[in-house]
Order: structure tokens, then sequence, then C-alpha cells
């Protein structure tokens, strides 16, 4: 230790502050989920399409989600889209980045669960006089949300990490904006960013154990 | 008609940029396997307890953004007074995480080989480290390759966030041209087709491995 002295109560003093931080941060990554997974049940339809176009936009999504970095996808909403007159704040960006990323993933986690469901399913449910939309949402949807749960925990604890790169388009409402703010007004980075760490395995570990409980009350048969 | 600023140098200059993502890429797969097979193999081998704390520093590292884990890292070694290149931070860290999803991918693989055939070879007269090295690696490396393309890829695109330590690599590099040059939707256009053409091929070779080795099964 080169004369370096911990000032721990400084960053202890932040935690408040911190933690509403992480309010943000959960609030960015949940509805980047929820519009994630509307976007990515489109796909994974999609990617079954007759229509060569809607199938060609769907694989182009997913491809291009699932082959450049997340960084990437954030700075294209953030700076990108400016070439459209479009101009995104921090949070819209990081939430629209994410949002595109976690739709790419979950496309393909759905795809594989769709075709883990028998077809038999939908004959059956069409047999009985549903129509193909009501045939979808209330026999195959719920079938392959319950396939692709773990994939979807997953993904959530993804996103969480994920909303940490909103610092680098200057988004400074969530958690690791909140860090970085504090830390360049204290210069004490090792600090914040040790609590910031603890709390992101906290927030990480407590939707994986929420996820499994509330896996255990709703997949009971 | 299309007109834009970005010369044939420019590109040379994204192009050195994506060479110190590959290089980035390339040292952390390789000791980030090297470690992840050590790890992944100690998990499986030795009992839960002994194996614990292991499991949670690879758990810590799997559920702290690598963001973070990058500035800690980077604040800490100049704490000690290491004085080390944000280069040789961005390795450190980037293997160190690369090898704790490595050790889940060898772990799911090592788990996937039967246990009567690992008896069977113990009893045939093998000895545990035999048993390990000409039954139980080359079964698993079958069940763990399409993973550890799919980490690869993984940590390719990752290492775009060692920009913050302040490394021009591919994704610095066209930030640093859209400064200049203005036109920021045409240089992220080049920045992610340049990704694309890195890990699409990759993609695909892991894709076709994986069905190629799953009909000879």
């Amino acid at each position: 230790m080169n004369n370096y002295t911990f000032h721990w109560y400084q960053a202890f003093r932040a935690v408040p502050q911190m933690l509403g931080g992480a309010v943000v941060t959960l609030e960015v990554a949940l509805l980047s989920m929820i519009l994630g997974i509307g976007f990515a049940v489109l796909i994974a339809v999609g990617r079954g399409s007759q229509r060569a176009a809607i199938r060609g936009l769907a694989t182009t999504w997913v491809e291009v989600a699932r082959n450049t970095p997340a960084l990437f996808q954030i700075y294209m909403a953030h700076f990108g889209l400016g070439a459209f007159g479009l101009h995104l704040s921090p949070f819209t960006a990081l939430l629209a980045g994410i949002t595109f990323n976690n739709a790419g993933y979950l496309a393909e986690t759905f795809r594989g669960a769709l075709r883990a469901i028998p077809p038999t399913q939908a004959r059956a449910a069409r047999s009985l006089g549903m129509g193909p939309v009501r045939a979808f949402t209330l026999i195959i949807l719920p079938q392959m949300f319950r396939i692709s749960f773990l994939p979807m925990t997953n993904q959530m604890v993804w996103a969480i990490l994920m909303t940490s790169l909103g610092i680098v388009v200057g988004m400074n409402t969530d958690l690791a904006g909140v860090t970085q703010a504090l830390n360049v007004k204290t210069f004490r980075t090792f600090e914040f960013f040790a609590l910031a760490a603890i709390i992101y395995y906290l927030a990480a570990k407590t939707v994986t154990f929420g996820a499994r409980l509330l896996a255990a009350r709703l997949f009971r048969y | 008609m299309f007109n834009t600023a970005l010369t044939l140098s420019d590109l040379g200059f994204m192009a050195r940029g994506a060479a110190i993502t590959l290089s980035i890429t390339a040292i952390a797969v390789l000791f980030g396997t090297i470690l992840g097979v050590i790890f992944g193999t100690l998990r499986t081998q030795i009992s839960a307890l002994a194996a614990a704390p292991l499991t949670f520093v690879l758990d810590v590292l799997r559920s702290v953004p690598l963001l973070i884990q990058l500035i800690l890292a980077n604040a800490f070694q100049s704490i000690l007074g290491f004085g080390w290149q944000p280069f040789a931070v961005s390795c450190v860290v980037l293997s160190l995480y690369t090898s704790s999803y490595c050790a889940e991918i060898v772990r799911g693989g090592i788990e996937a080989v039967p246990m009567v055939t690992r008896r069977a070879a113990r009893s045939l007269g093998l000895s545990w480290w035999q048993d390990l090295a000409h039954v139980v690696f080359p079964m698993a490396l079958r069940v763990a390759l399409p993973g550890w393309i799919g980490l690869t890829l993984g940590v390719m695109k990752d290492s775009a966030l060692v920009l913050w330590l302040g490394i021009i690599e591919l994704l610095r590099s066209s930030q640093i041209l859209v400064t200049r040059l203005q036109e920021p939707l045409f240089i992220l256009i080049v920045t992610g087709a340049i990704y694309f053409l890195i890990s699409f091929p990759i993609a695909r070779l892991g894709g076709r491995l994986e069905k190629r080795w799953r009909e000879n099964d």
C-alpha cells in the first residue's frame, strides 16, 4: 500500500444515494425486459413468416443484436439516430439499446422454445374452434414462457449488468452513473465502485433467487 | 450522391483499433480458457464445500458488470502502486472474466460424461489422471465447444468496454472519428459492419460444428 488511506466513511454515507441509483437501474432493466419480450415474441413469430420482407427484418435484428457489442448498440441509439433528427436522452438511448439487445437474444430463446412445443398443441387448439391468434396467445405463448423461463432470468441479470454501460453515454441517474458522479467529485474511485459492485451483486442474486421462487409458484402441477 | 469525409487512412485507423480489439480478445480467451479449464475441473473433482470459495469468486465475476470490474481493478492496481498500463489491466480483468464463464462451460461438459463411463475407465486400470485426460476431456470437449465459441464471441464484444480505461480499440477509434468528422451514423455503421464481419463467420462455424457433431452421436 503506497500511502493510500481508504476513506470508507464517505462511501458509506453515499449508500442511500446509490440505492436510489439502484432503483433506476432496476427500472431500466425491467422496462427493457418487458419491451424486449414484446419485440422478441414478434421477431420469433416473424422468423417463421411467409413474407420474405418480414423474415429478413427479423433475421437482421437478431443477427445485428447478437453479433455487435451492447455498447455499440447503445452508441447507435444515442449518436447514430441523431442523423434522423432523433436526439434521445441518455435514459432513452440506454433503454433503447438494451431493449434491442434483449429482444435479439430472447427471440432466439423463444424460437427454440416454440420448436419444443409439440405441433399437436396448436392443432388441438384450432380444432377446438380457437382462431389462430387466440390459439397462439392462450395455448402456445404460456408454454413458450414456461420453457424459456430460465434463459429469461439470465437475460434479466444480463440486462441489469448492461445498464452500467449508461455512463458511457452520460447517464447519471442509475447506479453506475451515480457512482461515477460521486467518483468525479471525491476521487475515491475504489471505495465507491467497490460498494457499487456489492450492490450489483446483491441485485443480481435477488433477481435469480426471486425468479426461482416465482418459478416454483407459477410452474407447479 | 452519397458523400463522406471518411478516408482510407481513417479506415486504417479503425483497422488498428480492430487489431487491438482482436489482440485483447486473443489474450483474454487464451488465459481465460486455461484458467477456466482448471477452475471448472476443480469444481467437479473436489467436494462442493472445498470448492465453495472458488465458486463464490467465479459467481461474483459473473454478477458484477464488467465495466465496474475494469474500473475497480484499475483503481486497485494504482492503489498498490503497480503502475500497470491500461492494456495489461484490461487483459487481466478480461481473462478472469472469461475464466469464470469458461469454468461453467467446462463443468457442464465434464458433468455430461456419464459416471458409468468413468467407472468403467477406472476399473480397466486407468489412473485418475488418465481417466480425466483420455476419457473425460475428449467427451466433454464435444459438449463444451459450441458454448466456448459463443463465449469467445461474447468476450470479443465485451472487450469494447476497455475504452473506458483509455485504450483505443475499435469502438473508441470510431468515436474519435465521429468527433472529428461529425458523421455518427455512417461511421457507426462501418464499425458495426467490422464487428459483424469478425463475429458472424465464427458464429456460423460454431453452429456448423454443433450440427455435425450432433449427427455423429
